[in-house]
């Protein structure tokens, strides 16, 4: 008779399911885990501390690098922290412009969620897919921002600047793209910035359904997914759950709608709550989001279209002067030379601000003493509570449904690790 | 939006009578600071307060959204003096010994925010911890969300807490020695890592790296922002 005994199996941190640098350290009995210990930390980087060395301005491109599939939404919470600090209050474009920039985010974001899930339970083209869409939207982040992935886009008092008039395009003829296909990748870039996200959200609601033919009723795909790690509503309060993992279990709660910040009080737009709290809810909730984000994005783009204005608060001790205005005005330039070489010094005290980011509540809390440096910073990554309870939900479940419960938890390690 | 801040206020109105009256006999603090509520507490009622504060019908904050430690042994400090002007202008890269007041009993604090679904508002709870051997009780019998926050809280300033079932490191490397977010340890760290070609390993040593102050922190009480209200909506 042989020795039946638990083993230990250690998974990750190179792994490709394991999204990123996790280590997961898996007590089985047979193919059932016993328990499991995710190992986290392999990225951390101590942002929370550079943090404090740092003058307020220069830490917002830290924040585009913890969750790095949604930069934009990162910023908004530490420039809302910085903004509520100070008790300034960016103009009604800025904070459309914000809004949109959160929807595109967000659909970036799900985007990446759904092609690395789909691809680590086995759908294959999901992937290929979800990454032409995010191609076009990092465009957008491109042309606002000049770089497609960390932006730096949002300031405290506005965003950096006004959104372009032209949409870069393709350019060069080779023998790899004729001149007939670089036209065509240009046709939707003749205009505008707004012209060309305009267009997107026109083709983007039949990608969505796309995406749905191949897995919403796939036999495969709900086997793999159906009452999967599930989590009941009460337990999921417990634990600390937020965004569309909180949403998936029945609990009616986004802070767009119950605490608005930016225009989100003003656009039209319905939150999706699941049933079973199963990943198969989790992933319905997050396919209707993609949808309803695009639904903003058309409401932010009429509005943009309607009302130009400016796009940052006036006050130089918080936002940068004209560069224009520079070249002629001594107190532009000292404001300039002082913002940018000391920063501003917001009175003393502490302020905790959320925004609803793609994986759930994205907060910063500041603790400031009256320098031009937080004294402290903490960054609520929506991952870490998530990554947490990862030892309840996958309790008794077999080995290959630990891959789809860290795909449905959306955990992205530049925000787990910090 | 004006009437929007409005009925805010009026809400943080309710919440904060709500809990002065829960706690009236707790020897709390309640602090009511840019549209936000930070209610002090003792450590020794640190169980009991949370506890009321999520099952008490008025209050209900079901959810624990975040926790982490603070280190006040640095606070109000600045590495340049804007009272005068200077003769000699600011250094750089010159090793300075900030006065940190290690063994403060408030030292260290444990700030947790929290969320009521069923009121929609939030509070933020702080308690000291103490100075030379940090501890509170461990949150979890309240809110199970509390694990990891505190075995980040130990990682990163050496806070214990106690009756937590699994209080290990988190985020540093295995084998770490230090709090890296204590106020005297150094941003470079202290040890920094090679791959020795000899030993045919990886090898730790103490860190070549010259502390440099790229920004001078100043502290300056020019009330450039005094008497703001937050979220005026023009």
């Amino acid at each position: 008779m042989p020795e039946i005994r638990n083993y230990t199996l250690n998974f990750g941190p190179q792994h490709p399911s394991a999204h990123g640098v996790l280590r997961l350290v898996l007590e089985m009995d047979g193919e059932i885990i016993e328990r499991a210990d995710p190992h986290i930390g392999l990225l951390h980087r101590g942002t929370e501390k550079l943090a404090e060395f740092k003058p307020y301005n220069q830490n917002i491109g830290y924040m585009d690098r913890l969750d790095y599939v949604s930069m934009m939404c990162n910023e908004h919470g530490y420039v809302r922290a910085i903004e509520r600090l100070l008790g300034v209050e960016p103009p009604l474009r800025a904070h459309y412009i914000r809004t949109m920039f959160d929807e595109i985010t967000r659909i970036l974001n799900h985007l990446m969620w759904l092609g690395a899930h789909a691809i680590d339970i086995g759908a294959m083209s999901v992937f290929i897919y979800c990454f032409r869409e995010r191609e076009d939207l990092l465009d957008c982040y491109e042309a606002v921002s000049g770089a497609r992935m960390h932006a730096t886009y949002y300031r405290p008092g506005g965003v950096a600047r006004d959104l372009p008039d032209r949409m870069p395009q393709y350019r060069g003829e080779s023998k790899w793209h004729s001149a007939k296909e670089i036209a065509q990748r240009n046709a939707a870039r003749q205009g505008s910035l707004l012209d060309f996200i305009q267009d997107f959200t026109e083709r983007f609601p039949a990608h969505v359904d796309e995406y749905e033919t191949l897995l919403t009723d796939n036999r495969i795909w709900k086997q793999r997914t159906v009452e999967i790690g599930v989590v009941s509503p009460e337990r999921a309060l417990q634990l600390g759950f937020t965004g569309p993992v909180l949403r998936g279990s029945g609990v009616e709660w986004d802070l767009r709608k119950k605490q608005p910040y930016a225009a989100y009080d003003r656009v039209d737009f319905d939150i999706p709550v699941g049933v079973n709290g199963d990943c198969y809810d989790r992933y319905l909730v997050r396919i209707e989001e993609m949808r309803q984000s695009n639904r903003i994005i058309r409401q932010c783009i009429d509005w943009l279209r309607a009302n130009p204005g400016p796009v940052a608060i006036d006050d130089h001790k918080v936002s940068p002067p004209k560069r224009a205005a520079m070249k002629e005005d001594m107190e532009a330039l000292i404001h300039h030379f002082k913002l940018f070489t000391e920063g501003y010094c917001p009175p003393p005290g502490e302020v905790y601000a959320a925004v609803e980011a793609p994986k759930g509540e994205f907060g910063c809390y500041i603790v400031s003493d009256g320098a031009n440096k937080p004294y402290r910073l903490k960054v609520r990554a929506p991952g870490f509570p998530h990554l947490a309870a990862l030892d309840e939900m996958a309790r008794g479940h077999m080995l290959a449904d630990v891959v789809a419960i860290i795909g449905t938890l959306d955990v992205v390690f530049g925000e787990i690790d910090r | 939006m004006t009437t929007d801040s409005l009925t805010r206020n009026a809400r943080l109105d309710t919440l904060a009578a709500a809990i002065r009256e829960q706690v009236a006999d707790q020897d709390c603090e309640l602090i009511d600071q840019l549209g936000e509520l930070t209610l002090i507490v003792p450590a020794e009622r640190l169980l009991d307060v949370a506890r009321m504060l999520r099952d008490h019908a008025d209050l209900r904050f079901e959810q624990l959204i975040d926790l982490c430690g603070v280190d006040y042994a640095a606070y109000g400090q600045s590495e340049w003096d804007t009272g005068d002007a200077t003769f000699t202008g600011f250094g750089r890269g010159v090793d300075r010994d900030p006065d940190l007041t290690l063994d403060d009993p408030r030292r260290f604090a444990v700030v947790c925010q929290l969320l009521s679904l069923a009121h929609n508002w939030r509070l933020r709870l702080r308690v000291h911890a103490g100075g030379s051997q940090p501890m509170v009780d461990s949150l979890i019998p309240v809110w199970a969300a509390a694990n990891w926050f505190e075995r980040e809280a130990f990682d990163l300033f050496g806070i214990l807490f106690r009756g937590h079932p699994d209080l290990r490191r988190i985020l540093t490397d295995y084998g770490f020695i230090g709090h890296p977010f204590r106020k005297d340890f150094p941003l470079s760290g202290q040890v920094e890592m090679r791959y020795d070609p000899e030993q045919r390993r990886v090898v730790y040593q103490p860190v070549s790296i010259e502390p440099r102050v790229l920004v001078p922190r100043v502290i300056r009480e020019d009330s450039r922002y005094a008497g703001r209200e937050p979220n005026n909506h023009a």
